[in-house]
């Protein structure tokens, strides 16, 4: 009998350690001839707040879009809580950057949290009033229950993207990703975004965050993944997120006074 | 006018007109939206090559080869525009251009080479239809609307046509979210496990057979009409898609019943003698509402000016 | 019989049509180029379909004074003008309105062609009984093409083409990067306005020989065609004018050497085989090129990737690298390296992290931003340069290769 459980016990450590939220292994995207993204493994840790941090075009954007398969890689294999992308999709929330939508489309803002709860009501469900009172909590949620009847194209570039934060939160996924959330956007909607945030992750969801800002990652996250077309590294903010892990992924495109700066803050 | 007049010779192409033009429009939203408004252009070039294609291995003027032909160009077209498009990287109008022209010039050489003299087929039919010759001669008046015998002289393009249109209305109201969604945001649609490609795929080929049945009935130039200007009228007028889907059914009936009358009865009462083109008015009255709705309609300005991130 | 043709000994008329459809595809290709590299390729489709309303209008305002209804000049003034009307329209919707450029087109084309076929019908029904010269307009007609209208068509390419040559530096800026141009002080709405006039110059003196649902072919294709054959736009101008011209020659004396074959579609195919040679052959952009140098770069990152995880014992777990690296004699069929493919993983494995140190160092910037993952460390910098870096590195790496 104490067999029996210590067994299961083992068992659960072992698919712990499998069933992490996101895995990638080898994976190499390229446009054209140049690889964005070079033989990447990267392992998400469950319940953590991870921030994939690289220079300009090092490929963040395109390794978060291949493990949503929305570009396809070349090479590499992604695994979602230990299974296959495609079996897992409901338990994916993603947000996009901004620019890549029409924003002259004609839909409201409580259309587009509608759209997050698409696999719920599937093709011919009617939206019912639970539906849009589930979707209006969601944008009181990012502060934005005033604005649920404007045209999306109305709003500033904030608020369009807490409303896609409230998109996220309405699909109520496991794991989160988010494209530079917090690219030109002012600084009433970043604190906005990242209390949601933590509260997701109190919640013990992942969230696996796309961020430019060097000086506010000790502040937002636990985690950090380096990534200058090839991995660089990944762990702990302690571990990974060092002056000289910093000089290795942005080299001479980051000035010394600023790796300084951070390397005093992280004492 | 009687109804001993009016339902043998107006009903029926007024019926056929106005299915056609709301088949058309169903789908135009979503292609406006999508920016493949000359998708329609393109498929109603290449309906020329198909139906002549089919004619050659026929022999024959019938209905159903030749839709078919029509049907298989279009969709010959679009993926050649798709295949063109990637393998050479050359941006879609471009691409477009060359199919859609390419396959409208194999398509009238091939009906220069054929001898067609016997038959009803040339170059100004396929532009602009004949919609004022589906009359329905078996007819007498609204009785005969209850009249099997009379019903069964109807115009087999008015079947044909209403067939179409509830197949175009059954697409748009069962793949409504993920055409909405995959419109709007088609990395987003893509995560949430909807398969864009096939989608798009699919309602460009529901764009193809309006085009093809509505062709049938009333030309191709009122189909590229009807794809584009009443849902472009209708963004001038809303900001919401339902109510632009609305809103564009609406402009396509008038536009229909409008041109129509103003083709037959315009003339007339000018002192002229004689009709004009039916199919030409309701695309002359489609572009008349979109400038009235461009110039005055409440929600014609662009919104959302692009943020750069 | 065709080869006749070719050396234009095939008659009068024929030898007219050549050089009229010679001209009218080199102006065509030249003039096409700008609106493909402005990527407003079917612009000329909205264009040429809002001809005919003015041909029409002229048609019945020359025999309202008591003219010939057939008359070139006339007719060709007609749809310059109401051309102009559907591009201004086109252009309004597009800056005044939210409809995007393709919505734009197709309106106007629909609904300035709808227009027109109503006029065509009037037309019918004015009783002059000589509309049959109009229809001509629609795909063409070369047969009877006179002298005169030789010449218009000639004098109106050769202007075309000497304007083209006047602002082409502007149209090229506008085309290449219009807010950048913008900045600079040039009128790009006036730029494309003028780009615009001069498609519709061509396009009213292409009505004759191709009409006016072809003339777009010869606007399009040629520039597409040139494109996979030169990246610097003065040469995809030459040869979009040379393809065009081709195939407007052979298109021509093709048609002339059998009956029933018609010189707009004809032009239009040969023009499309020149494309479709090109997208498959040429030497950089063609798809061949293309898939081949897809292939290979697969092949090597395939093969890059499995050495560093042979170097780091990390297991493989894509098949095609495990079939790829075993036909290069690197592993053996269980999967284990091979003693070259351990020499090749320890020297993927060190190349490696020698660019870790080349892309961590300032003073190697210029280099780090040639990182791609696959490029060996010794093609980019000297022996010395990279003994330095394996000194900096230490360990075994030290050890002479």
């Amino acid at each position: 009998m104490l067999d029996l459980v210590a067994d299961q016990g083992a068992k659960v450590a072992a698919q712990g350690l499998v069933a992490s939220p996101l895995a990638i292994r080898g994976l190499t995207v390229s446009y054209g001839q140049k690889p964005a993204v070079f033989s990447v493994d990267m392992t998400v840790q469950p319940g953590a707040m991870t921030a994939i941090i690289g220079p300009n075009g090092a490929g963040k954007s395109t390794l978060l879009k291949a493990a949503l398969g929305i570009v396809s890689p070349l090479s590499g294999q992604v695994s979602v809580f230990g299974r296959p992308l495609e079996k897992q999709r409901a338990r994916i929330a993603y947000v996009p950057q901004r620019a890549s939508v029409d924003w002259d489309f004609p839909t409201r803002v409580i259309d587009v949290i509608l759209m997050g709860l698409s696999r719920e009501l599937g093709l011919l469900r009617r939206v019912r009033a639970r539906h849009v009172s589930y979707a209006k909590e969601c944008l009181k949620r990012v502060g934005m229950q005033d604005f649920a009847d404007r045209q999306i194209g109305q709003l500033s570039g904030g608020q369009q993207q807490r409303v896609f934060l409230a998109r996220a939160l309405a699909q109520d996924a496991d794991l989160y990703l988010l494209d530079e959330p917090f690219a030109g956007v002012d600084a009433a909607t970043e604190k906005a975004i990242i209390e949601v945030l933590k509260s997701l992750k109190e919640a013990g969801k992942t969230v696996v965050v796309v961020h430019h800002d060097l000086a506010t990652v000790t502040d937002y996250f636990d985690h950090v993944f380096l990534i200058n077309t090839r991995k660089v590294a990944e762990g702990t903010v302690a571990e990974a997120f060092t002056a000289e892990t910093l000089q290795s992924a942005y080299g001479g495109r980051l000035a010394t006074a600023q790796i300084d700066q951070i390397s005093r803050a992280l004492g | 006018m009687s109804s001993e007049e009016f339902v043998p010779l107006s009903l029926t192409p007024l019926l056929i007109g106005t299915f056609a033009a709301v088949a058309c429009a169903l789908p135009g939203n979503f292609l406006v939206l999508r920016k493949q408004a000359l998708i329609g252009d393109a498929i109603s070039h290449v309906v020329l090559p198909g139906i002549v294609v089919a004619f050659l291995l026929t022999g024959a003027i019938s209905t159903w080869p030749m839709m078919l032909g029509a049907a298989g160009a279009a969709i010959v077209a679009v993926v050649l525009i798709e295949a063109i498009r990637r393998l050479g990287q050359i941006e879609p109008g471009a691409a477009m251009g060359v199919v859609f022209t390419t396959m409208f010039a194999a398509g009238v050489l091939l009906l220069e080479q054929t001898d067609t003299s016997t038959v009803h087929l040339d170059v100004e039919h396929a532009l602009y239809g004949n919609l004022e010759s589906l009359i329905w001669l078996d007819a007498t008046g609204w009785s005969s609307l209850w009249d099997l015998e009379a019903l069964a002289g109807l115009p087999s393009e008015l079947s044909r046509i209403a067939l179409t249109l509830i197949g175009v209305i059954l697409f748009t109201w069962l793949f409504w979210r993920p055409l909405k969604i995959s419109t709007f945001d088609e990395g987003f649609a893509r995560t949430i496990g909807i398969r864009t490609g096939a989608l798009g795929m699919a309602l460009v080929i529901t764009a193809a057979i309006a085009a093809v049945a509505a062709f049938d009935a009333v030309g191709s130039i009122i189909v590229i009409a009807m794809f584009i200007c009443p849902p472009a009228a209708a963004r001038m007028m809303t900001n919401r898609l339902e109510t632009q889907i609305i809103c564009s059914v609406v402009f396509a009936i008038t536009s229909a019943v409008a041109g129509y009358v103003l083709a037959g009865y315009g003339p007339l009462w000018l002192g002229g003698a004689d009709a004009v083109s039916a199919a030409g008015m309701i695309a002359t009255i489609s572009g008349l509402i979109l400038a009235l709705t461009a110039m005055f309609g409440p929600c014609r300005a662009r919104v959302g000016v692009q943020n750069s991130s | 019989m065709l080869w006749d043709a070719l050396s234009l000994q095939l008659g009068y008329n024929a030898t007219l049509v050549a050089i009229g459809a010679t001209l009218l595809g080199v102006s065509a290709g030249v003039t096409g180029t700008f609106l493909f590299l402005r990527k407003r390729a079917l612009v000329s489709d909205a264009i040429s379909h809002a001809t005919l309303p003015g041909v029409c209008l002229a048609f019945m305002v020359l025999v309202a004074l008591g003219g010939d209804g057939r008359n070139l000049p006339g007719l060709l003034a007609g749809s310059a003008i109401s051309a102009w009307v559907g591009l201004l329209c086109m252009n309004w919707l597009t800056r005044h309105t939210r409809l995007a450029e393709d919505a734009a087109i197709g309106a106007v084309l629909s609904v300035f062609f709808g227009f027109g076929i109503v006029l065509l019908t009037v037309i019918q029904t004015m009783g002059v009984g000589r509309q049959a010269g109009l229809e001509g307009f629609l795909l063409g007609s070369t047969a009877g093409m006179l002298w005169a209208d030789a010449l218009i068509i000639a004098i109106g390419g050769a202007a075309t083409l000497l304007l083209v040559v006047l602002i082409r530096r502007p149209m090229t800026m506008v085309a290449f990067d219009p807010d950048y141009a913008a900045a600079r002080g040039l009128p790009v709405h006036r730029i494309d306005l003028a780009m615009m006039g001069l498609v519709m110059a061509v396009t009213v003196v292409g009505l004759k020989i191709v009409g006016l649902i072809l003339i777009v072919a010869l606007l399009i294709i040629p520039p597409v065609t040139a494109r996979f054959w030169s990246e610097r736009s003065d040469r995809v101008v030459l040869l979009a004018g040379l393809a065009g011209g081709l195939a407007g020659y052979v298109g021509a004396a093709f048609s002339a050497s059998a009956p029933n074959l018609p010189t707009g579609p004809i032009i239009v195919l040969v023009s499309f085989v020149f494309f479709a040679l090109s997208l498959f052959f040429a030497p950089v952009r063609g798809v061949l090129a293309a898939v081949l140098r897809h292939l290979q770069f697969q092949q090597r990152v395939h093969i890059r990737q499995g050495l560093l995880a042979l170097a780091q014992d990390q297991k493989i777990y894509e098949p095609l690298t495990l079939r790829l690296l075993r036909r290069a004699g690197l592993v053996r069929a269980d999967g284990v390296a091979t003693d070259p493919g351990k020499a090749r993983a320890a020297k993927a494995l060190r190349d490696e992290k020698r660019w870790e140190v080349v892309r961590s160092d300032q003073a190697h910037e210029a280099t780090a931003a040639l990182y791609d993952g696959l490029r060996d460390i010794d093609t980019v910098l000297t022996q010395d340069q990279i003994a330095e870096i394996d000194r900096r590195i230490g360990g075994p790496q030290e050890v002479p290769s």
